[in-house]
């Protein structure tokens, strides 16, 4: 779950930030432990009521029971109570109560791929803190930090339905830095937000833009796609090194000396490599924005050579044709329903690429990497699912419901607390004026841990303190 | 361009179909006449005339082809390789009134097919860049040029290092001018007049403009500097179109009373900088019912396709079906001075879409893409893609 060697660290200096001293012996300085990991965190405290959903076509995105017709659910204590089909049970003392008056119940939406709050609106270079190009390998920046709570792209995306994103780092970089999961409640710091428990991303990037940015835009390496390779390779031996150095050290904390227990000063913290020595030992997800099929396949061999798992590649609109290799390894592929053309990366997409994946057994995800997108993830699931549809590929509709929710949920790491509607989950919710694969469907009621954050039938003002007073 | 699937009978009936004309009440279970490139009769109970190939779509409707009415199509194929995109003239003058996007077009293009698979019929591809940006092309997606100009574009707004007063100020300075230039054009040609605020070419350019035949297509946001350019229009006694309008239905009011029509991306709802703060979802919804001409636009070039889910995401927010069906044919049909497309009605050209179902649905389908008579084929290269890699290893 932690960063084992970090929680070492972290232990060894029990909180403080020198390690105890043994025998009288002078206390040997270390680095400050991370206080940003996940299982620092606690989150805020909520108190959400006892809500009864019920007269609702439930699309649970449980495999073991996908559709109940005429179903109705209980949420209480930010989780899901009970879930059944027909008449709901009379409602206990102070359950707030949803007729959804034959209306449709879907988990709540989950973004693997989100920009917001690091490219917020408005758009101007002064909010603009998603990429950190002044270097291509800066892993250990932080997207939690570039975060701004305010951004009014938030509210929207919980209006379309959206409960938790994953906010990454830009691509500009080879590796850019660490994502962070986000519980889309409106607070006042991103770190408030965190999903309790939930991994950090690392985002890495391969083909264009890298070499655009330094390559062509500084006359630096990677000028190509062979330099970026070399660039990455090297950062994985370091980290191999890096990690070997502190299990040593976690090893052999201390040295006999004189017949005496000696502290070891411990390696040099580096804050780069401390990131991807995390990915190495799956503390951190990998998430590789890549485009084209030879590169995942490049990537795929760097990952079995140096012994980290890909999580999900993004983008990914050559996936299709390596879904075989793709769907065995059992690696995500987060991309679009119809995105294709803005460059020659993207030339080769297809409207089926998730379609086909999925029927090859594969793990497909619809991300959006938009403001725009995230407010419509629900159709752009419908687009994909339809076009798969029409083409005759063999795709289910409950396996398109899947890539806006417990495939994201997965490729997070979170598929054991979010992404289905079953009992003992959190209550991500939404519930749809009808079917959410209409373009059509409104998202009347999203509850994020069991609070109402987006009522579509009684407008609350906004979020964001920009848009006050406007 | 692939050559199109030919249906050399001169008379094609339409058989059965739920027909939305774009300009009145859907009739059910009607037939549509298309004789050559023309509808010459749409109604219900109609005979097809003898010879004539009939089409059966029952349980189908049919709608005009629909027409995004700002778009980089055909002017550009991939936008990070810079040898492909031709839609900005380039150089240091801010004014390139004369550069038209039709003379670097590239019918060919596969992007047009696969706009075309999901019912679009025809489109305006529009220059940028500088002040005055060029000249807007209106074409079909077989790759016919329509009307090699449209409108003058142009922009005005927020930028960086120079105020927006300043835009307006070089605006007038060049209308100005371009109005000296015709009325002495032998003093011109002469060399015996001040030096104008734009070359020759670019002056020539701007008559039809002044003479109120030309549209100045502007691509702006913010409400005040919509109000100042109504004023300007006025002034001038040019022919104003909003393209964009984020902030449009502040003063949409203002709008009707002037006829000025507004091409609207329906779900860009973010205040995406300060010239867009007053965005919100219902802006096409709220045009329409004070009465602005308005056409609903991707503002795409790749996934021009969407225009339909954005249409249907514009009903989403409020605006009538049949408005929103209005604002993606005839509408930006009238915005681009193609006055016989845009509706399924004797005299006509016949561009159609025959569709499984609501047209705006995500689980329909365009099942038959007619221009000016003809049916379109289905391929594209996404489609051989597709077939090439349906299993993997592919064939090669």
């Amino acid at each position: 779950m932690r960063i084992a060697w970090l929680l070492a660290l972290a232990l060894a200096g029990c909180g403080s930030t020198q390690t105890q001293t043994p025998k009288g012996r002078t206390a040997v300085p270390l680095e400050p432990p991370v206080a940003l990991e996940p299982g620092a965190f606690v989150p805020t405290a909520l108190d959400p009521p006892t809500v009864l959903i019920k007269n609702a076509t439930l699309l649970t995105a449980d495999p073991a029971r996908p559709r109940v017709e005429r179903g109705w659910l209980r949420l209480r204590d930010g989780r899901i109570e009970a879930i059944g089909e027909g008449d709901a049970p009379a409602p206990g003392e102070g359950e707030q109560v949803f007729d959804a008056d034959g209306g449709f119940v879907t988990p709540g939406l989950i973004d693997t791929h989100s920009h917001l709050g690091v490219y917020p609106q408005p758009g101007v270079w002064a909010h603009a803190d998603g990429n950190e190009m002044t270097r291509p390998v800066t892993a250990g920046v932080r997207a939690e930090e570039a975060f701004w709570p305010q951004d009014p792209g938030i509210q929207r995306a919980v209006a379309g339905g959206v409960t938790t994103i994953q906010v990454l780092p830009g691509s500009g970089n080879l590796i850019g830095g660490r994502g962070v999961v986000l519980k889309l409640h409106p607070r006042r710091s991103a770190r408030a937000m965190r999903f309790p428990g939930a991994k950090d991303g690392l985002k890495m990037a391969c083909g264009e833009n890298p070499k655009r940015v330094y390559g062509k835009g500084k006359g630096q390496m990677p000028m190509s796609r062979m330099g970026s390779l070399f660039l990455m390779r090297e950062q994985w031996v370091a980290a191999r090194r890096y990690a070997r150095d502190w299990a040593e050290w976690e090893k052999n904390p201390t040295k006999k000396e004189d017949g005496e227990d000696v502290p070891v000063t411990p390696p040099k913290r580096d804050l780069t490599l401390e990131t991807l020595a995390a990915a190495l030992a799956g503390d951190v997800l990998v998430h590789i924005h890549c485009y084209r099929a030879d590169e995942m396949l490049l990537q795929l061999k760097l990952a079995e050579e140096f012994g980290f798992a890909v999580r999900s590649f993004h983008h990914a609109v050559e996936a299709y044709k390596i879904r075989d290799v793709l769907a065995a390894k059992g690696v995500a592929v987060s991309t679009w329903a119809d995105w294709w053309g803005f460059k020659v990366e993207a030339y080769d997409g297809i409207e089926q690429n998730l379609a086909l994946i999925t029927e090859q057994g594969g793990r497909g995800v619809l991300h959006t990497d938009s403001p725009e997108g995230i407010q419509r993830m629900n159709q752009e699931a419908a687009k994909a699912y339809y076009a798969g549809l029409q083409s005759g590929v063999k795709v289910t509709e409950a396996q398109a419901l899947a890539w806006i929710t417990t495939e994201p949920a997965w490729a997070l790491g979170i598929a054991d607390q979010t992404g289905s509607i079953e009992v003992g989950k959190m209550a991500d919710v939404v519930l749809w004026d009808r079917h959410p694969f209409s373009v059509y469907a409104t998202a009347r009621k999203v509850f994020i841990d069991g609070v109402l954050r987006h009522d579509a039938d009684a407008p609350v003002a906004p979020w964001s303190d920009f848009e006050v007073g406007q | 361009m692939s050559a199109l699937v030919t249906t050399f009978a001169a008379v094609v009936a339409l058989v059965g179909a739920t027909v939305h004309p774009g300009d009145g009440p859907a009739l059910e279970g009607a037939t549509v006449i298309v004789e050559g490139d023309r509808v010459t009769a749409v109604g219900v109970g109609l005979s097809p005339p003898a010879g004539a190939t009939v089409v059966d779509v029952k349980g189908k409707v049919i709608t005009p082809g629909l027409i995004d009415a700002w778009t980089g199509l055909g002017a550009a194929e991939v936008w990070g390789v810079a040898e492909t995109v031709d839609l900005d003239a380039g150089g240091a003058d801010p004014v390139r009134a004369a550069f038209r996007v039709v003379d670097a077009l590239n019918p060919r293009s596969p992007t047009l097919a696969i706009q075309r698979a999901h019912g679009v019929t025809a489109v305006v591809s529009a220059p940028g860049g500088g002040l005055i940006a060029g000249q807007a092309a209106a074409f079909d997606l077989t790759g016919r040029v329509l009307r090699p100009s449209v409108a003058m574009a142009a922009r005005f707004g927020g930028g960086e290092g120079t105020s927006r007063g300043e835009a307006l100020l070089r605006l007038r300075e060049v209308l100005d001018d371009a109005r000296t230039y015709a009325a002495k054009k032998r003093d011109f040609e002469g060399a015996r007049l001040r030096r104008l605020a734009a070359s020759r070419l670019d002056l020539e350019a701007l008559q039809p403009v002044l003479r109120g035949e030309l549209p100045l297509a502007i691509t702006v946001h913010r409400a005040a500097d919509i109000e100042a350019l109504l004023r300007f229009a006025a002034e001038q006694d040019v022919r104003l179109v909003i393209i964009g309008g984020t902030e449009a239905w502040l003063v949409a009011d203002a709008l009707a009373a002037a006829r000025v029509p507004v091409v609207l991306d329906p779900v860009a709802n973010l205040p995406g900088d300060f010239d867009r703060v007053h965005a919100r979802d219902d802006a096409a919804a709220k045009l329409a019912a004070a009465g602005v001409p308005l056409a609903l636009s991707t503002f795409g070039l790749h996934n021009v396709r969407k225009l339909r889910q954005w249409a249907g995401n514009a009903v989403r927010a409020g605006l009538p079906p049949a408005d929103a069906l209005r604002a993606v044919t005839a509408g930006p049909a009238a915005i681009a001075g193609l006055t016989d497309r845009g509706r399924v009605a004797p005299g006509q050209i016949a561009d159609l879409v025959v569709w499984s179902g609501d047209p705006f649905e995500l689980s329909s389908r365009a099942e038959q893409v007619w221009i000016a008579g003809e049916r379109t084929p289905d391929g594209h290269r996404q489609r051989a893609l597709f077939e090439r890699y349906r299993h993997v290893p592919p064939p090669y």
